[in-house]
């Protein structure tokens, strides 16, 4: 069993206790420190801020050209904050209720209540960095609603929350990058852990302009690295998040949890063609105005898609708004899920819309009726816009078609609550973690997490290992174990280089998203799940004898940059399998067939499977080993999520 | 960002505040050499226009605003020339392909040159007029205007007498006597030459594009942009600065060589 | 209903930072007119891959438009010849059969080619480095609601804010001028209340920096406003220069204490 480290206690005073009982490092102490942090999104720019204030020195890396590229910029819709603004009934322990039942009662509930609590201060945080949240005529702070909450809680600014988050997290980044505190490195890409009588004392990075392999030594080191949604080739991940500093982690003992975990977001523009590189998001408070329906009848629909019809053809009567008429008292407004697999069901009837047929509409005809189009226009004008180029077609004329599209990944690195890994000195923060959103997240709440972890949490728990390392002397970058770190991270790169099959290392992935999309989508079999696991150590091989790299390691080469990337989302596919496997329940996102209420919704298995799944690497073509960290619930009663 | 801030004017915005201020200047002196020269039009022989060139070339302070006048036009043209410069450097390896009407004004991309045509104007406008009515020699008019009765006299030759020891006004036995040179004839003889006609108005062309984006491009400068005026600013750099005054001072030569036919 | 379209690219290629540039042409056969342009140069590559040829490199991440990673000069034009997108989110409807397409890296001092299409953007981090932030710790801060910001300003704010980094202003530019972004960031806040304990000593060094890296001089042609995907306007430009000539001219004293 795993030790979540939990503190004791009652709920509300667990963080306060908590942080009192940490040791601290003095402050001149702490510029003898260096700390390390992979990854300058949210979590790893507000990471890395608030630590380079406290006096620690810190390097980040990121393998975009600038800290302020980093994924998260592309979160829209907004960051939940139990400030209870809107006097609605908010509270933090409301937060924390809704996340936990959000997630399925799969997550942590210290973590998650720690989460609900600092909430408040990121949004004061950020409003102090001159972030330019939406406000009120009165020039106080505007909230909108979100799925899976009956209160408004969601701070957002017009749909670009991420970028002004992240834009206000940089800006912090870069201050300590002018005092000196931080030293940024872009461009770079982390390639393995390096580890010391089983601690992290460093990393080996790849200077992707140079091809350079560096090594960067640390007293701690903070991997902020993002969640893993391009294993399914299209998700609504950027074309560069990856997966490789947490599965290279992996393999250095952080054991892995929950990979199977998977959400999948309902409002995505649909896939058009093979071509297809990405997908993109249609941010999910659309879903406060926009009404999603298909056809009553599977006539209807094969007309739709055929062009014989027209959205606004189809008579009030004959549409069927199956999340209102499902869930009454949460309507369009059902956690991501439920909205997705709903959506999966009608479009599997044969109901859905489109010339491909896998597409669901989100009308806002009513919207523009009941507000007027400026109105509208005001509240999502970007989003309609964004609509608009991609599809060529006006949304404020016609419905929206959408479909669901991976988008985050509850699962990642196990943490424990000081949000260290399983190995000593090496961190998870945000995405990259497993930790606070359980089987499934809320919308709004990633942004929520990442600040969280990187602007509030970290820094104290990071002090407490340092202080109890018992030693200020800096870490000896000629110990041999970076001497032989490097070594292997040079010889997979030399290993990769000198692939020279005839498939393309896009060939490949594309491969492997269709085998995950199949049969480790949205509603998984045991059947088709050991199918794809043998699918995937096929394509492994394939991978491994039939790719092509092309290039040298001493240029900018994307052809090697993927090539490392694929290699691991190959070993983390079969992974999540395996736990896909393993875990026979649904829950959250993760929607076994086999278990499923009379109604068609997920079923958990309380009695058996209340539990963090953690899997240990135990070396190349060895089974992984899963280990359980038992899920307590003292505060919440689990009960059958209803949002009806 | 505590750490000792670069002196304005090294700037690349001060450097624009120089063009911003100096182009402005030249600007007002426009209206003001319009206003004087609409006297070209009076048809006394020139006599209003002799009188009012001498007390423009002798009143002390109009002396010192003129000679603030040459600087600003060599400062404008050194400046424009440091920027020019430190702006081509900005960009060593240009376009293939550049399609920049699509985004922005011919005359906007092209001050420079427009500047640089203008320039070549001033320099020999200056020669035709400036350096021959204080340097060179002109042509010599007398006027006697008796004043009870306002008749006038006009006493003309082609030299300057050689008794002449510079521009005298005074009155004898109810007459008014003016000696000066005549620029005003001067003004008539240059633009006999349809030459010199076509690049005067190809100048007040050039000047016309530089203005129509150097007035309002000032006030963008100083940081003068708001909605509330700046349909002002944009209507009076268009109208006055782009149209009317270029038209105004060109028709001057179309006037005096078509009077010359 | 999707179309499919032959189109000649004329490519710049150049290996590295040092070596010598080209443009290269490629023939790029049976385009669907719904890709994106990135997915196009994307297919593009892997057959190239396929013949064993080097992979054109361009920069590109999140292709929603928002990280402001893709550049790309199109046609003469950053981002291409359609109005408020980025390069990621232009589509192929937006060109036609045998169209011959120039493809061309940012141009710039300050932003070095590394390889083919891909330039060296952090000069751009170096200007918000010098200035680009509100000095205040983590931690410590009064509650967001302490101080009312009229929604006109926080939302004039917010338009100055959705600059993405990404450049086009300055490939656009005839002089190289990072004046739109440097005035969108120096903009967002001025306006704000949290911005203005540093509002000149941030617009001062911020413009040092800007010069400092070798950008152009601002000559008010437009086209950075007309170029920008996200529609920064220029008179983030007018209120840089307001901030800045005030902050010499008047603040000089406070600056220097």
């Amino acid at each position: 069993m795993l030790d979540s480290k939990v503190p004791a206690g009652p709920l509300a005073q667990k963080w306060s206790n908590h942080k009192f009982n940490m040791k601290l490092v003095n402050p001149a102490n702490k510029r003898k420190f260096t700390i390390i942090v992979v990854g300058t999104g949210l979590a790893g720019a507000s990471a890395a801020a608030s630590l380079a204030e406290l006096g620690y020195n810190v390097k980040t890396f990121c393998y975009q050209d600038s800290p302020r590229r980093a994924h998260s910029i592309a979160a829209q819709g907004g960051i939940n904050a139990a400030k209870n603004y809107q006097n609605d009934g908010d509270s933090v322990f409301r937060l924390f209720y809704d996340t936990i039942k959000g997630g399925d009662y799969r997550g942590r509930e210290g973590n998650t209540y720690r989460l609900a609590e600092v909430s408040v201060n990121i949004i004061d945080q950020c409003v102090a960095q001159g972030v330019p949240f939406a406000r009120e005529y009165g020039g106080l702070l505007d909230n909108r609603s979100f799925g899976g909450a009956q209160v408004s809680r969601t701070f957002y600014a017009r749909g670009q929350t991420g970028q002004q988050l992240l834009l206000g997290a940089y800006s912090a980044l870069n201050r300590q990058i002018k005092k000196g505190k931080v030293q940024s490195y872009t461009r770079h890409e982390m390639l393995d852990i390096v580890t010391i009588d089983g601690h992290a004392k460093g990393i080996i990075t790849r200077d992707l302009v140079t091809g350079k392999i560096e090594s960067h030594a640390g007293h701690a080191v903070l991997l902020c690295t993002g969640g893993y949604g391009n294993v399914y080739f299209l998700s609504t991940n950027a074309m560069g998040c990856n997966v490789t500093a947490a599965w290279r982690a992996h393999k250095r003992g952080a054991f892995f949890a929950n990979p199977c975990y998977t959400q999948i977001h309902p409002t995505c523009i649909p896939v058009t063609g093979d071509h297809q590189s990405k997908l993109t998001l249609m941010s999910e408070s659309l879903r406060n105005d926009g009404r999603v329906w298909v056809p009553k009848t599977v006539e209807l629909s094969k007309k739709l898609q055929k062009g014989e019809l027209k959205a606004a053809d189809i008579k009030e009567e004959d549409r069927d708004y199956y999340l209102e008429r499902k869930y009454p008292s949460f309507g369009n407004l059902v956690p991501r899920d439920v909205a997705s697999r709903n959506a999966k069901e009608v479009v599997d009837e044969g109901r859905g819309v489109g010339k491909s047929g896998v597409a669901v509409f989100l009308d806002f005809a009513d919207a523009i009726k009941r507000l007027g189009e400026d109105t509208v226009r005001a509240k999502y004008g970007n989003l309609f816009d964004m609509y608009y180029q991609i599809t060529d077609e006006n949304p404020y004329k016609q419905p929206m078609r959408i479909y669901p599209a991976v988008h985050y990944t509850m699962g990642g690195v196990w943490v424990d609550y000081n949000l260290m890994t399983t190995v000593s000195g090496l961190y998870a923060l945000g995405e990259c973690n497993f930790s606070d959103h359980g089987a499934n997240r809320l919308g709004a709440s990633a942004l929520m997490q990442g600040l969280s972890d990187g602007y509030f949490v970290i820094p104290y728990t990071v002090g407490d290992y340092l202080a109890n390392l018992g030693s200020f002397a800096p870490v000896d970058q000629n110990h041999p174990a970076f001497e032989q770190t490097r070594k292997e991270v040079e010889s997979n790169i030399n290993r990769l280089l000198s692939l020279n099959g005839n498939k393309t290392v896009d060939d490949i992935h594309k491969q492997l998203g269709h085998i995950m999309w199949e049969y480790c989508g949205m509603a998984r079999t045991a059947e088709g799940l050991i199918k794809a696991k043998g699918l995937i150590q096929e394509l492994r091989k394939e991978f491994w004898e039939n790719a092509r790299v092309l290039g040298e390691n001493e240029e900018l080469n994307m052809s090697l940059e993927k090539a490392g990337r694929v290699a691991d989302f190959l070993e983390l596919g079969e992974l999540m399998v395996d736990d896909a496997l393993n875990r026979n329940e649904s829950c959250g996102g993760h929607f076994r067939l086999e278990s499923q209420t009379e109604e068609g919704e997920a079923k958990r298995d309380d009695e058996n499977y209340a539990y963090v799944s953690a899997w240990e690497y135990k070396g190349d073509n060895q089974p992984e080993v899963l280990h359980k960290e038992e899920l307590i619930f003292e505060n919440v009663k689990l009960t059958q999520r209803s949002y009806k | 960002m505590s750490s000792k801030s670069k002196p304005v004017l090294t700037s690349s915005l001060g450097k624009k505040l120089i063009m911003s201020l100096t182009g402005l200047f030249l600007c007002s002196f426009l209206v003001v050499h319009l206003i004087g020269n609409l006297q070209l039009f009076k048809d006394d022989a020139g006599y209003a226009f002799n009188n009012y060139a001498y007390f423009m070339t002798h009143f002390t302070p109009i002396k010192v605003v003129s000679y603030l006048l040459y600087a600003s036009i060599v400062i404008h043209a050194v400046y424009a020339l440091i920027l020019t410069r430190q702006n081509k450097a900005a960009r060593p390896v240009g376009y293939y392909k550049s399609s920049g009407n699509e985004n922005s004004k011919w005359n906007s991309r092209n001050m420079g040159i427009l500047g640089t045509v203008i320039l070549v104007f001033l320099v020999t406008h200056m020669q035709h007029f400036w350096w021959q009515y204080k340097f060179g020699t002109t042509p010599y008019v007398e006027y006697q205007t008796e004043l009870a009765t306002g008749n006038r006299q006009i006493i003309a030759s082609d030299d300057l007498p050689s008794d002449y020891t510079g521009y005298k006004i005074y009155v004898n036995n109810g007459v008014e006597i003016v000696q000066s040179k005549d620029l005003y004839k001067q003004v008539a003889y240059i633009f006999q030459n349809p030459f010199i006609v076509l690049l005067y108005i190809v100048a007040m062309a050039a000047l016309a594009f530089h203005l129509i984006h150097g007035f309002q491009s000032a006030f963008q400068t100083l940081g003068f942009n708001h909605r509330r005026y700046i349909g002002l600013v944009r209507g009076i750099g268009i109208w006055v600065f782009g149209i009317i005054i270029p038209i105004a001072f060109a028709t001057m030569p179309l006037y005096f060589y078509f009077k010359s036919l | 209903m999707s179309k499919e379209l032959n189109l000649t690219l004329k490519v710049w290629r150049q290996r590295n930072n040092k070596a010598k540039g080209q443009f290269v042409t490629i023939q790029a056969n049976n385009i669907a007119d719904d890709m994106s342009f990135l997915e196009m140069l994307d297919v593009v590559n892997e057959d190239l891959t396929r013949k064993g040829e080097d992979p054109i490199y361009f920069d590109h991440d999140c292709r929603e438009g928002i990280c402001g990673m893709c550049s790309l000069v199109i046609n003469g034009r950053p981002h291409g010849p359609k109005e408020g997108t980025t390069t990621c989110q232009l589509h192929m409807r937006s060109f036609h059969d045998g169209q011959t397409i120039v493809i061309e890296p940012w141009r710039a001092a300050a932003f070095p080619v590394l390889k083919d299409l891909a330039v060296d953007r952090t000069a751009f981090d170096r200007i918000q480095q010098a200035g680009g932030y509100v000095n205040v710790n983590t931690g410590g801060v009064p509650d967001a609601n302490t101080i009312p910001i009229p929604k006109r300003i926080a939302d004039e704010a917010f338009e100055s804010a959705t600059c993405i980094g990404c450049g086009a202003c300055v490939a656009a530019c005839k002089n190289a001028s990072a004046m739109l972004f440097v005035s969108a960031k120096v903009s967002q806040f001025a306006l704000l209340p949290q911005g203005q304990t540093e509002r000149y000593e941030r617009a001062q060094a911020m413009v040092d920096q800007m010069d400092k890296e070798g950008f152009g001089s601002c000559t008010n042609t437009g086209a950075c406003e007309a170029e920008c995907p996200v529609g920064i306007k220029l008179t983030n430009i007018a209120r840089l220069n307001r901030e800045y000539l005030n902050a010499k001219i008047f603040r000089q004293e406070d600056v220097h204490s």
